[in-house]
C-alpha cells in the first residue's frame, strides 16, 4: 500500500469500508427451524397458501433432489454443505403479518434499504426505478404498482402471482428451467419462498425499469428465490437485479433460478449486479452462489440479453443462457466477473441455436487478484436444423499479482456444418507499464488499478443501464481493495 | 541566485545490479531549459524514470533533491503532484480508458494532492479541447482510449497535451521529438515555448539538433559513461554533430 493512500483520508476510508453492506438488521422474524423434508416443504406452501398444483410441484422436485448428487464439474472446490443446518424460510415480522403497504413495512427495514441505497419510496418515484425488495425470503414491496398496472404490466412478488395469476405462474414456472435441470434447480424448487414476477402484455413495452434487490439478513438461512419474466408478443422489458448479504463467518447458500420467456418479436434485457457477501481476506465466510438462470426465445425475432457483474459471493456457479428456438432470435451474454481473496468464480454461458438465422453473442471480462480462481464456462450448441446459426465469442481475463488464477473452457458442440462460430481469447496481467504511466500522472496505486480495470470492462459496463453502470464500477473498485501493494 | 528547482547530487543507478549512473550531477533552475544528449545506452532513460520513480531502478548513492525537497523519498504520484513530470519515450496505450479521463484524474488527483477541489468536467473538457487543437490533435484522439491505435507521432503529442494540461514545474521529455514530422516537430516545439515561463524548467532528451533549434536550450549536457561528461551552451550541440560521441567514450573509458 502507498504511503499516500495511507494518509489521504477519503481513500483510508475506502480502504476500511471493507464490504460496505455487511450490517445486520435487527428485527423480529419468523423463522423455521433448520431442516428439510416434506413436512418443511408443506409447512412453507402452507404460510404461502399455495394452490395444491405447486405443492404438488415442490413435491416431486424434492423427491428429485433429494436422490440426485451435486455437481462436479466446476473448476470449485466447494466444501460439503450440510442442507439439514439450513433454514429454509424465514420471514420479518410475526408470521400471518405480511405488508401490504409501504406504510405498513417496519421502518427499520427501510432503513436498511436506505443504507443499501435502494430506491424505495419517494427516491423510487424519482429515480424512476420499480422496486422490488426481497429481504431474506419474501418480498417487502413492490413500488409503482399502479403506473405498471396501466400499462397491463403485472411486477409482483412471486407469492402473489401464485395466488392472483395462478394460470399464468402454472403455465410458464418450470417451462425453461425444470426442477430435474441440476441439483441446485431441484432444491430451490422445493423450498423457493419468494422472488419476483413479471408479465409484459402483448405489443407492450415497459414504461419503465423494474428492478429487485435480494439481501439475506437471518443467520443460518438460506435464500432461495425464484424470478419470472414472461414477454409476451411484441413486448420489451428490461429488469436489474441487485443483491447484498451481511458478514458472517459461516457460509450461507443462496440457489436461485431465474426464468425468462421471450414470445414472438419479444425483447427482455436482464441485469444484474451481483455483490453478496464475499467472505474476509482469509477466506472464511461468505455466500455460495449457485445460481441458474436461463431464457428461452421461443418466438420467432426474440431477444434475450443478460449482463452481469459478479463481485460478490465466496463461490459462485452461474451460467446465464439462452436457448434460440425461434427463427432469427439472438441471444447476448455480457459478463465481468471479478474474484479477489480467496473467492472462487465458474460462470459462463449457454447459447443453443435451435432456430434457423440464430446469433449469439458472448463477451466475458475475468479479473482475478490475490488468491482467487476465475473461470469462464461456456457452451456453443448448434443443432443440425439450425441453418444460419452465428456465434462470437470473446473471453478476456486479467491478472492481478501472481497468485491468483483464470481459465477458459469453451465448448462447442457445432451439428449444422455452415454455422459461423468464432471464437477469441486473451489473458493479460495488469502491465507495471501501465500502472507505472498512470501513477506518474499522479493518480495512486488504487485509483490506477481501478481506471485500468475499468477500461478493459468498459465494454460490458456499456451494456448496463445508466444507474447501475455507475454502481458496477464503484463495486469494482470496492472488491479489488487492497489487490495490489 | 536562487536554489535549483532540480538539484541532483551524484546520483548512482543500478538497473539488475548493473551500474548505469555513476555519480552523476546536474542543477536546472527555475525559467531554464537543459538538453541532456549523448549515446544510446548511455542511461538518459534510467535518469529520467529514476527521477519519475521507476521500480527497478535502483539508487545506491547520491540524491536529489526537487524545489528542495527529497525526491527520492516520494513514491511516483507524490512526485508528480509536485510537479514533476515525465514526457515517456513509449508512451503506453491502456485500452478501453478514455484519454479525457485519464487526464481529468490526473488533474483531480494533482488538485486533491494540493488542497484544491477538483475541476468542473465542463470548464475541463473546455481546456483539454483548447490544447489539444493548439497542438493540432485530432479532437476524436480525446475520445479514444489513451494512446490505443495511436500513431506514434500522435502518442508524443498526446504527451505534450498532458504536459500542456497539467502545467508541472518541472518536465522531462524522454525523445518526445524523436519519431515526430516536421510539422509535428514545429507543434511540439512550439507547445514547449509556449509552456516555458520564470517558474518551470524543461529537461529535453534528445538526438537532435532539429528541436533544440526550436526551442533554444539554456544549457546542454552530454550523458556519457555514467554521468555528465561535459557542459555547454547550445554551441555544444553544432560541436557533437561535427564530431559524434568518441571522444566522450574515450574520455569516459
Ligand atoms: N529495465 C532494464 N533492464 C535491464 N537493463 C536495462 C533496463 N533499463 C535500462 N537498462 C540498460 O541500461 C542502460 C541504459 O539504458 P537507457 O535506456 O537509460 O539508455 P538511453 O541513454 O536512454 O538510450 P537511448 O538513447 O537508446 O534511448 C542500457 O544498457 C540498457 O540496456
Ligand atoms: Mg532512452
Amino acid at each position: 500500500m502507498s504511503r499516500t493512500a495511507e494518509r489521504n483520508p477519503e481513500v483510508r476510508e475506502l480502504l476500511e469500508r471493507k464490504y460496505r453492506h455487511g450490517f445486520v438488521t435487527d428485527i423480529e422474524s419468523d423463522t423455521l427451524p433448520p431442516g428439510l423434508d416434506e413436512d418443511v416443504i408443506r409447512v412453507i406452501s402452507a404460510r404461502k397458501d399455495e394452490p395444491e398444483f405447486l405443492l404438488d410441484w415442490r413435491l416431486r422436485a424434492y423427491r428429485y433432489w433429494r436422490e440426485a448428487r451435486e455437481p462436479s464439474w466446476a473448476k470449485l472446490n466447494i466444501p460439503p454443505i450440510d442442507y439439514q443446518s439450513i433454514s429454509y424460510y424465514s420471514a420479518p415480522g410475526p408470521a400471518k403479518d405480511a405488508p401490504k403497504s409501504l406504510d405498513e413495512v417496519d421502518p427499520r427495514l427501510l432503513e436498511t434499504y436506505d443504507k443499501l441505497g435502494i430506491p424505495l419510496h419517494e427516491r423510487a418515484r424519482l429515480a424512476g426505478v420499480a422496486v422490488d425488495a426481497v429481504f431474506d425470503s419474501v418480498s417487502v414491496a413492490t413500488t409503482f404498482k399502479s403506473r405498471l398496472a396501466e400499462a397491463g404490466v403485472i411486477f409482483c412478488p412471486f407469492s402473489e402471482a401464485v395466488r392472483e395469476h395462478p394460470d399464468l405462474v402454472r403455465k410458464y414456472l418450470g417451462s425453461v428451467v425444470p426442477y430435474r435441470d441440476n441439483y441446485f434447480a431441484a432444491l430451490n424448487s422445493a423450498v423457493f419462498t419468494d422472488g419476483s414476477f413479471v408479465y409484459i402484455p402483448k405489443n407492450t413495452k415497459c414504461p419503465m425499469e423494474l428492478s429487485t434487490y435480494f439481501r439475506i439478513n437471518e443467520q443460518n438461512t438460506g435464500q432461495f428465490e425464484r424470478t419470472l419474466i414472461i414477454a409476451d408478443e411484441g413486448s420489451e422489458v428490461s429488469y436489474l437485479e441487485g443483491c447484498t448479504a451481511p458478514m458472517r463467518d459461516e457460509n450461507q447458500l443462496h440457489a436461485a433460478v431465474v426464468e425468462l420467456v421471450a414470445l414472438k418479436d419479444a425483447r427482455i434485457k436482464y441485469s444484474t449486479v451481483q455483490n453478496w457477501y464475499p467472505g474476509d481476506e482469509e477466506g472464511r465466510g461468505g455466500i455460495y452462489n449457485f445460481v441458474t438462470k436461463r431464457g428461452d426465445c421461443r418466438g420467432d425475432n426474440s431477444a434475450i440479453s443478460w449482463t452481469q457483474v459478479e463481485a460478490g459471493s465466496a463461490i459462485t456457479w452461474k451460467y446465464p443462457s439462452c436457448i434460440l428456438r425461434g427463427d432469427n432470435s439472438t441471444g447476448e451474454f455480457y459478463s465481468v466477473a471479478v474474484t479477489n481473496n480467496f473467492q472462487q468464480a465458474d460462470t459462463g454461458t449457454k447459447m443453443i441455436h435451435i432456430g434457423r438465422n440464430t446469433s449469439s453473442n458472448i463477451l466475458s471480462k475475468g479479473i482475478s487478484a490475490g488468491k482467487a480462481q476465475n473461470t469462464y464456462r461456456g457452451l456453443v450448441k448448434v443443432f443440425p436444423r439450425a441453418e444460419g446459426a452465428r456465434n462470437f465469442t470473446q473471453c478476456d481475463s486479467l491478472l492481478i499479482g501472481h497468485d491468483c488464477g483464470a481459465h477458459t473452457f469453451p465448448h462447442m458442440d457445432i451439428a449444422h456444418p455452415q454455422a459461423v462460430v468464432e471464437h477469441e481469447a486473451t489473458t493479460s496481467r495488469i502491465s507495471e507499464d501501465q500502472l507505472f504511466y498512470c501513477r506518474q500522472r499522479g493518480l495512486d496505486e488504487e485509483d490506477a488499478v481501478n481506471l485500468i480495470v475499468n477500461g478493459f470492462c468498459k465494454q460490458v459496463f456499456n451494456m448496463l443501464p445508466m444507474e447501475f453502470a455507475v454502481e458496477a464500477q464503484a463495486l469494482m473498485n470496492v472488491s479489488l481493495e487492497g489487490a495490489i501493494g | 541566485m536562487s536554489a535549483p528547482l532540480l538539484d541532483i547530487r551524484g546520483l548512482r543507478v543500478s538497473v539488475e545490479n548493473k551500474e548505469i549512473l555513476s555519480g552523476l550531477s546536474l542543477e536546472v533552475r527555475a525559467g531554464e531549459v537543459h538538453a541532456i544528449m549523448g549515446p544510446n545506452g548511455a542511461g538518459k532513460s534510467t535518469l529520467a524514470q529514476t527521477l519519475a520513480g521507476r521500480d527497478g531502478y535502483e539508487v545506491t548513492g547520491g540524491g536529489v533533491l526537487l524545489d528542495g525537497e527529497d525526491l527520492l523519498g516520494m513514491n511516483p504520484e507524490e512526485r508528480a503532484c509536485k510537479g514533476l513530470f515525465l514526457g515517456f519515450q513509449y508512451p503506453v496505450e491502456i485500452p478501453g480508458v478514455s484519454n479525457m479521463y485519464l487526464l481529468r484524474s490526473a488533474v483531480n488527483a494533482q488538485r486533491r494532492a494540493a488542497g484544491k477541489e477538483e475541476i468542473n468536467a465542463a470548464a475541463f473538457l473546455k481546456q483539454a479541447r483548447a490544447e489539444a487543437a493548439r497542438l493540432k490533435l485530432k479532437p476524436e484522439l480525446l475520445k479514444r482510449g489513451v494512446n490505443e491505435g495511436f500513431s506514434g507521432g500522435e502518442k508524443k503529442r498526446n504527451e505534450i497535451l498532458q504536459l500542456a494540461v497539467l502545467k508541472p514545474r518541472l518536465a522531462v521529455l524522454d525523445e518526445t521529438d524523436s519519431g515526430l514530422d516536421i510539422d509535428a516537430l514545429k507543434v511540439v516545439a512550439s507547445g514547449i515555448r509556449a509552456l516555458r515561463n520564470g517558474r518551470r524548467a524543461f529537461v529535453l532528451i534528445t538526438h537532435y539538433e532539429r528541436i533544440l533549434n526550436l526551442v533554444s536550450p539554456d544549457r546542454v549536457h552530454v550523458l556519457a559513461g555514467g554521468s555528465i561528461a561535459r557542459s555547454g551552451g547550445a554551441e555544444l550541440v553544432s560541436e557533437l554533430e561535427a564530431s559524434g560521441y568518441e571522444p566522450f567514450l574515450r574520455e569516459a573509458a
